[in-house]
Parts: C-alpha cells; sequence; structure tokens
C-alpha cells in the first residue's frame, strides 16, 4: 500500500487512560464532558493500540489522563508500552502511586515521569489544584521518582495565580532533581477557556515571566532542560500547533476515539474514528477528522499565500474556532488574522478583572469548601 | 554561565536511550520530549558512551573503525557529547 505524498509518520501517541482525576485543575485539557469509566478502554486494547502505533513509526508513548494511576492496571498498560518498544513516559499528578508501585513502574520499563505542580508553595497550589495537600504529596513523589534514578520533569501550568513565580518554579524543579521543566502557559480550550477570566495574565505579567525565563535559562544550561510552551494571546505569530495537524502525533480517549489533539472534540462536525472498529495505521491515514485540516489544502487566505505555511500550519485549529467561530480561519494568534485585534483586546479585559474564582470540573460549590479551606 | 565540557566517561542521560527506528531505518536518541536522529559516526559514538569506556578510548576505537586520524576524531567526538551535554542527553 502506498502512502499519499503529504502523511508523515507520527511520532508520538498520548494515551489519555482515563479522564478521572483527583484533582481540578481550571486549565485541564481534558473536555467538559468526560468519558466514563465504563467506558474505558482496557489493558489488552491498549496493548494492541501500542503495537499498532510502534508499526507505524511512533516513538514515544505518554501515558496521561485525567489521572493514570486511577487505573488499576496502570503496570500492566506500562509493560505493554515497553514491549512495543515505545519511549514511554508517565504524565502524572503523582497522587496514587506509592514508593512500591513507583519500583514496579520502573521494572516494567517505564522511561521517564512528568510531574505536575501547580505553584511553589503549598496553600496556593492546592487552591489552584482544588485539592488540600496535593502539594506536599506532589513534593513527596518527586523525592520518590529521584531516588528511584528515574528521570524526572516537572510541568507548570502558568497563569495569572502563578506567573509572578516562574523563576522559582525552574528553582524549585532544579532543587528536586527534575532534568527538565516545562513552563506552559495556560492553553484557553474547554476548561481554561471557561475559567480565562480568572487565569488570564496581563501583557505586563507575560513580558515579565518571559523576560526572567531568558535571564535565568544560562544558570541551568547542562543541568534542567528548560522549556517554554508560549503564551498564545500575546503573541504575534502563532505556534506550530502539535507540529502541524495530524502531522506528528495522535491521541486517543479512554474509550479509544482518535484525536489529532487533545482538544479536537471542541470543533463541530468532525468525524473520529475508534480504536475499538479499525486499527490505528488506518485512521492516522483516512479518517475524516485527520484528513479534514492535514495539509494545507484546506487554508483560507491569509494562510494559503503565506511563506509561513508549512512552518506554522496555520496555527492552532481549536484557537480559532474558540475565537473566530471557524476552525478553518487563521489562528487568531497570527497578526495576519483579522481577528488579532480582538483576541489581545479579548485577554486584556480577561487579565483587567478581579475575578479569581474557578469553576472547577467535578466540584460543587459545597464540596469544595470542605476541600480547600478558604484562607 | 557554567561551561559544559565532554565528561571523562560519556553515558546517556537518564530517561534517554538510543534505539533503532525500523519505520525511519535510523539510530534514534530517544529522550523527554526529545527525538534525535543520528547518523552513523554519532550512533557509533553513542552506543559507547555506557559510562565505563573512558572518553580517550571511545576515540581510539572511532579512529580504528574510521581509519582516521585520531586528533580530528577526538574533536568531532568532544563536540558532539559537549553539544549533548548542553542539552542534558549526556551526563
Amino acid at each position: 500500500m502506498s502512502a499519499p505524498e503529504n502523511l508523515s509518520s507520527p511520532l508520538g501517541l498520548l494515551a489519555e487512560l482515563t479522564h478521572r482525576c483527583p484533582l481540578a485543575c481550571p486549565y485541564c485539557s481534558n473536555p467538559l464532558a468526560l468519558d466514563q469509566r465504563a467506558d474505558e478502554l482496557d489493558a489488552a486494547t491498549w496493548a494492541r493500540v501500542f503495537r499498532e502505533a510502534a508499526a507505524m513509526g511512533v516513538l514515544q508513548l505518554h501515558l496521561s489522563g485525567g489521572e493514570p494511576a486511577s487505573r488499576r492496571d496502570l503496570i500492566e498498560i506500562a509493560a505493554a508500552a515497553r514491549d512495543a518498544g515505545l519511549y514511554t513516559n508517565l504524565i502524572t499528578s503523582g497522587l496514587g502511586i506509592d514508593a512500591a508501585r513507583l519500583a514496579r513502574l520502573k521494572q516494567s520499563g517505564l522511561d521517564h515521569v512528568q510531574l505536575s505542580l501547580q505553584d511553589v508553595d503549598a496553600e496556593t497550589a492546592d487552591r489552584i489544584a482544588g485539592y488540600h495537600g496535593a502539594h506536599a504529596r506532589k513534593l513527596a513523589f518527586s523525592r520518590m521518582v529521584v531516588e528511584q534514578q528515574l528521570a524526572l520533569t516537572i510541568n507548570v501550568v502558568v497563569h495569572r495565580a502563578n506567573i509572578s513565580r516562574v523563576s522559582a518554579l525552574v528553582e524549585t524543579a532544579a532543587a528536586l532533581g527534575a532534568g527538565r521543566v516545562e513552563i506552559a502557559h495556560a492553553q484557553y480550550y474547554g476548561w481554561a477557556l471557561r475559567n480565562r477570566k480568572a487565569l488570564m495574565p496581563t501583557p505586563a505579567q507575560v513580558a515579565q515571566a518571559m523576560q526572567e525565563m531568558e535571564s535565568i535559562r544560562p544558570r541551568y544550561a547542562g543541568r534542567l532542560v528548560i522549556d517554554m510552551v508560549v503564551p498564545d494571546y500575546y503573541a504575534r505569530r502563532p505556534k506550530a500547533c502539535m507540529g502541524g495537524w495530524a502531522r506528528r502525533s495522535l491521541n486517543v480517549t479512554p474509550s479509544g476515539r482518535v484525536l489529532p489533539c487533545h482538544a479536537a472534540e471542541t470543533i463541530p462536525g468532525l468525524e473520529f474514528w475508534s480504536v475499538r472498529d479499525r486499527p490505528l495505521a488506518e485512521i492516522w491515514r483516512d479518517s475524516p477528522a485527520f484528513l479534514a485540516f492535514r495539509g494545507t489544502d484546506w487554508m483560507r487566505e491569509p494562510c494559503r499565500s503565506c511563506d509561513m505555511r508549512e512552518i506554522d500550519f496555520g496555527g492552532c485549529r481549536c484557537q480559532a474556532l474558540a475565537i473566530a467561530g471557524d476552525a478553518a480561519a487563521t489562528d487568531p494568534a497570527c497578526e495576519l488574522s483579522p481577528l488579532h485585534t480582538i483576541m489581545r483586546k479579548l485577554a486584556e479585559s480577561d487579565a483587567s478583572t478581579d475575578d479569581d474564582e474557578y469553576q472547577y470540573r467535578g466540584r460543587s460549590a459545597a464540596e469544595l469548601a470542605i476541600a480547600i479551606p478558604v484562607r | 554561565m557554567p561551561e559544559t565540557t565532554a565528561p571523562d566517561r560519556p553515558r546517556l542521560a537518564p530517561g534517554v536511550r538510543l534505539h533503532f527506528d525500523q519505520t525511519r531505518n535510523a539510530w534514534v536518541l530517544l529522550g523527554p520530549e526529545r527525538v534525535i536522529e543520528t547518523e552513523g559516526p554519532a550512533s557509533e559514538i553513542l552506543r559507547r558512551c555506557d559510562g565505563t569506556r573512558t572518553l580517550s578510548q571511545i576515540v581510539d576505537e572511532l579512529a580504528a573503525l574510521y581509519t582516521a586520524e585520531r586528533a580530528e576524531i577526538e574533536g568531532d567526538v568532544k563536540d558532539m557529547l559537549t553539544e549533548l551535554v548542553s542539552k542534558r542527553m549526556v551526563v
């Protein structure tokens, strides 16, 4: 079978093993409507998906969620990933993994652990996570990861409540023994879009954070890799979202739907295929959702004739939908978009509010009052 | 700013491994959010970064393998490893 010319082999697979999670972060990347536990793929199906992914050229697998440790069969799943030859990264909150379970994960061949932190100190971190005591447990987990000589990345999603502490967050990652830190500005889809007013930083805060990051970077050379996810709303040009739609990676939801990116289901009218019904390679090649924005044929102006079209691929489809109301529009993060100024004004307006109340997934106000003692 | 140099007994950093990619028919260095495709000599160097061989041994072996000037090989090996140390792929 010959592949179409514009079809490349994917490099990465994000496996959302479950949408269950003890935390309720207000920027959660999971959809507003979560897959139910009863619908989750079993370990044998995941093992088949991993083998198919490896055969297609996928090199890196991210075991994610929700909280992947919510799955009782996580060890079995991780072992299947490594058996398939995939570089296996566990993306976790650390909650639900004790030293013994971590040791078994390591034995099963896990390559790397990515742990999220919400802030540098427990009080604000726990408020953001919507879970009292989470921060202390995360720190304890990070020590276990380092003690067991597993490679550790610390990931921090950055927004108005913690952006003034980016330097301290990087230093915390270094002090915990991480080899890499990801400072990721919140991406406003799903839950983060719903909480945008409470999350959006001001342009001055963003500029200050970017400057701090550049000035501290040399200090950590060879010791800590620092990766940044840029803040779209204040950018001049869009990011190459996912390295281009349906070009480098795929995402499998807990119930088996295959998406070009984790937020793709926010786009109405896309038809997603499931690993329950079809082999992964066929879905990658032919599924309507993957074909919808693969390559450059779908583009209109100003993208269509732009010199950057195969560099940024028109930016992010989900963001185009969220702001322009049209997933095929130019990402308004681009200064060539007619909506670029409007997007920036939206951000500035949200950032200037005093509204710091989060809407947490799966939490009623009454539950939160118990979970999070208010100052 | 701390200078990075090639280590005396280089090894792949924790969480980094060398993998033969059958689809692309190439050795790749895999790390957290990193895929580095390596060409012939680079993969020969990386396969020897096992934490037991010294830098000098690696240079000797490469010089023999490619029947090349030791001094020239030494420069190439050091440059490559220094670069990978700064990316924290080698320690």
